[in-house]
């Protein structure tokens, strides 16, 4: 624990000039988004106590808006707004509005009614009854909603990493890609920090009796606003195409490291989502991207991978990878499995990802038609005997391998299957392998060395581009160090890959990455 | 001063004011005394305009409130609210500064006239700084009375000022509201359910049922010609003991004997029967001198006393 603890702090401090930049983004998106809510919100609420039969759309609304996944939110904004801050505060905003409107509305119709009679038969107009009564009686519980919300928006914004808008999430998801606990825990502990401080801040501003408060709500939201102007301190070099790496492709050697000490790479980079990614590219709000050889949406959005001129990107065969214990289990298992084995190619992988991700054809379609094309399909038998668990990471392909494998089990045997497919990374998806909480999903030989292994550096340079000897690495390891064995490779190679717009590539002439560095070194 | 001239106001299919006409001259105390539900509240809102009538048509001063800026209206009306409605987050000298703020009036002028209603009212200078919630409930409802009266309206209106209190708060607060020079020369419309309230205070009572008026008149119209059996049974039962607050030494004065004696304790002629028997039932001797309006003076006891009622009593129903 301690040596863990030692090398937490010795991260934070090798990388404390992102942990400071992410923390100003993360503030900053926060409060943006936060100011923005407060400016819909509060007359949205005052709207409401005043026509009172709006209130239960209103709110109603709102709570629906409350309840969409939030990864999902930033799904949805991507294709109205792009990616970066915009679509990332508009998100926030929409996961602030509910307690700002609700508690505004709640805090104004709490007023005693004989209160506002008495603002009324004074003579106070419906503005001086607002404004001088209302308001200020309501602050209280407004405030409290403006204290949910902040707490709401410090979680959220985690996610805003995604789409490429910055913040903590960056090092947390980075971390959970990458199986790196240190990591996670620079980007958590902050953002937990932040929710604990904030919190507590706005509770004692609540508690103030009425004439402190009245002075600091004319301060507030100058606060709120100086806060949100953080978001613009952290800059990075600018040049003139932007790259758009996933958490993950940041922080490994045959990735973001790699491109910068092997071929001295110098792009402005924003850190997003692989779900985005493509998508972004293909609306020209990145012009260069970390993708994967196979991935179908290549093809679908047309774009180009860049040679690795100078190899940086190791292979990454795909194997199932299986504990020993499930296998001594399920004795039928291993042949099953096999039946794959060398069957699919990096252009049938491809094809069949194109298949999905482009033509929106379900992974369980497009896994039937491949078995029956290439007949290995059985239909099930609809046996009663144990249950089989199969994970997969959260991408295209591996949904449609979790499909097959499911297929071939209830077509060859009596087992039973159930399926725990998009399991966000490498790290969650292996640790459920660990933790017997999975019986096996597909992993690459790359991924199972450099990430899962980590084996010294030099060591890991030297065997990480010869396909068998990493193989072979990763097998015996695997099996002396965590009980779990590689089954033989299914055939494709899903490698990293940088990515270019075909069109932009060849406008550019910008066709390998050492193309890639020239153009941006002269422009 | 106030005249209201067949006003009626429904609530969805309820008609809470029914054709209500009445005047209040100026410098008068007209209680609208009820029980609740019987349109006596809407009728006083209606003055404020806090209730718009459906029709007929109510005029201050000669002037339809109708066609006057609603909140100018109100500035110009004393209000004081049954649930006293102080605003908790204004201090007592700010809520008293509310009205004179909206009129516009300077600095000064709102504070040396705060302080000298808040000492009438007796609330030293230093509850000017504290908040409502600090305050006990008589002192809150001298605060909104303050509120009410900082700016010397013409007319007050009061809906159940002492509702909010408790018993003996209540009676003392309304001794002082019956001392107050400040209300003296005001006309003020008050609503109350409390029979001894309104016989206590008014100049004038206007007994309402269902939304109807059933009567106006002095206490001692009510109590003597009650105009039907409705008013006759409100007062039922308390009316004893209103007689006795109601009739003064004065009103009886002729009826009473005069029993010669000595070293008693003495009596404005200008009290009730009430007070005297009070006055009687602390003497060791049971006797008491009244001192009458022509420094002529009168000795009496209980006996004396009651005949003297009973023949008063008897004169005002065959009137």
């Amino acid at each position: 624990m301690n040596e863990t603890q030692q090398s937490l702090w010795q991260f934070m401090a090798a990388q404390s000039d992102k942990l400071f930049n992410q923390t100003l983004q993360h503030l900053g998106l926060t409060f943006i988004s936060l100011f923005f809510a407060v400016l819909v919100g509060l007359p949205l609420g005052i709207l409401i106590a005043r026509k009172r039969k709006l209130s239960g759309t209103v709110l109603g609304f709102a709570g629906i808006l409350q309840t969409i996944p939030s990864i999902a939110l930033l799904g949805f904004m991507i294709p109205l707004l792009g990616i970066g801050a915009k679509p990332a505060i508009v998100a926030l905003l929409i996961y602030a509005l509910l307690p700002i409107v609700r508690n505004t509305y709640t805090g104004i119709i709490g007023v005693e009614p004989s209160v506002r009679e008495a603002a009324k038969g004074m003579g106070m107009s419906a503005m001086q009854i607002l404004f001088k009564v209302e308001l200020p009686l309501a602050m209280p519980v407004i405030l409290a909603g403006i204290r949910t919300a902040t707490v709401i928006n410090v979680g959220v914004a985690t996610l805003a990493s995604y789409i490429a808008a910055g913040g903590l999430g960056e090092f947390i998801f980075g971390g959970i890609s990458l199986n790196n606990t240190n990591m996670i825990l620079a980007g958590a502990i902050p953002a937990a920090v932040l929710a604990v401080f904030l919190d507590g801040a706005l509770a004692l501003l609540q508690k103030l009796n009425f004439k402190k408060l009245r002075k600091i709500l004319f301060v507030l939201p100058f606060a709120i606003l100086l806060l949100s102007g953080l978001y613009l301190i952290p800059k990075t070099y600018g040049s003139s195409l932007t790259a758009g790496f996933t958490p993950e492709f940041m922080g490994r050697q045959d990735g973001d490291l790699g491109l910068k000490s092997v071929y001295g790479l110098k792009i402005r980079t924003i850190v997003i989502s692989d779900a985005v990614m493509y998508k972004a590219a293909y609306a020209k709000e990145l012009d260069v991207i970390s993708g994967y050889s196979t991935d179908g949406r290549l093809k679908a959005f047309d774009l180009t991978i860049l040679k690795d001129d100078k190899s940086i990107f190791p292979p990454y065969y795909a194997a199932p990878i299986v504990r020993q214990s499930a296998l001594k289990k399920f004795p039928e298992l291993e042949n099953v499995l096999d039946l794959l084995a060398g069957k699919i190619t990096d252009s049938i992988m491809t094809d069949l990802n194109y298949k999905t991700d482009y033509l929106h054809q379900s992974p369980e379609k497009v896994a039937k038609d491949f078995l029956t094309a290439q007949k290995l399909y059985k239909a099930p038998r609809n046996g009663n005997g144990e249950i089989v668990r199969i994970g997969s990471k959260i991408f295209g392909e591996q949904y449609i391998l979790a499909e097959m494998y499911k297929m071939l089990i209830e077509g060859n045997t009596h087992y039973q299957v159930s399926t725990k497919t998009g399991l966000g990374g490498t790290k969650i998806c292996f640790d459920a392998l660990v933790n017997n909480q999975i019986d096996f999903y597909p992993e690459y030989t790359g991924t199972g060395l450099l990430v899962l292994l980590q084996p010294e550096a030099n060591f890991a340079k030297k065997i990480a581009h010869n396909k068998d000897e990493t193989y072979h690495y990763v097998k015996d390891e695997f099996l002396k160090k965590f009980q779990i064995k590689w089954l033989t490779p299914i055939g494709f190679n899903n490698s990293y890959a940088l990515m270019m717009r075909r069109k932009q590539s060849k406008a550019l002439a910008v066709y390998s990455i050492t193309d890639l560095k020239n153009y941006l070194d002269k422009n | 001063m106030i005249k209201l001239n067949a006003v009626n106001k429904s609530f969805c299919d309820t008609q809470a004011v029914k054709d209500v006409s009445f005047e209040v001259s100026e410098g008068e105390n007209l209680i609208l005394l009820g029980t609740s539900g019987c349109g006596k509240t809407t009728t006083l809102k209606m003055i404020n305009r806090l209730i718009v009538p459906d029709s007929g048509s109510i005029s201050i001063d000669g002037k339809d409130i109708a066609n006057e800026q609603t909140e100018k209206l109100r500035r110009g009306i004393g209000y004081v609210l049954q649930n006293i409605g102080l605003f908790p987050h204004y201090t007592v000298a700010e809520n008293i500064a509310v009205v004179p703020k909206l009129l516009g009036w300077n600095k000064e002028k709102i504070k040396s006239r705060s302080t000298e209603i808040l000492e009438k009212l007796h609330l030293p200078g230093k509850y000017s700084s504290m908040f409502p919630n600090e305050l006990s409930g008589g002192q809150q409802q001298r605060v909104g009375l303050a509120r009410a009266l900082v700016t010397d309206p013409a007319v007050l209106l009061m809906d159940e000022p002492f509702g909010a209190l408790d018993n003996i708060t209540r009676l003392s607060i309304r001794k002082e509201f019956k001392a107050l020079e400040e209300l003296k020369r005001k006309t003020i419309v008050m609503v109350t359910h409390d029979i001894h309230e309104a016989f206590d205070l008014a100049d004038r009572i206007c007994l309402m049922d269902q939304g109807t008026i059933i009567q106006i008149g002095t206490p001692k119209e009510l109590l003597y010609h009650p105009v039907n059996e409705f008013a006759r049974n409100f007062l039922a039962s308390e009316r004893l003991s209103l007689e006795f607050k109601m009739i003064s030494l004065n009103d009886i004065w002729d009826l009473l004997p005069n029993l010669k004696s000595d070293g008693n304790a003495s009596i404005s002629s200008t009290e009730s029967i009430w007070d005297a028997m009070e006055k009687l039932q602390s003497q060791q001797e049971n006797k008491l001198t009244v001192n009458g309006q022509s420094n002529e003076q009168k000795t009496i006891d209980f006996n004396a006393l009651t005949t003297a009622f009973n023949h008063y009593q008897n004169n005002q129903y065959h009137e």
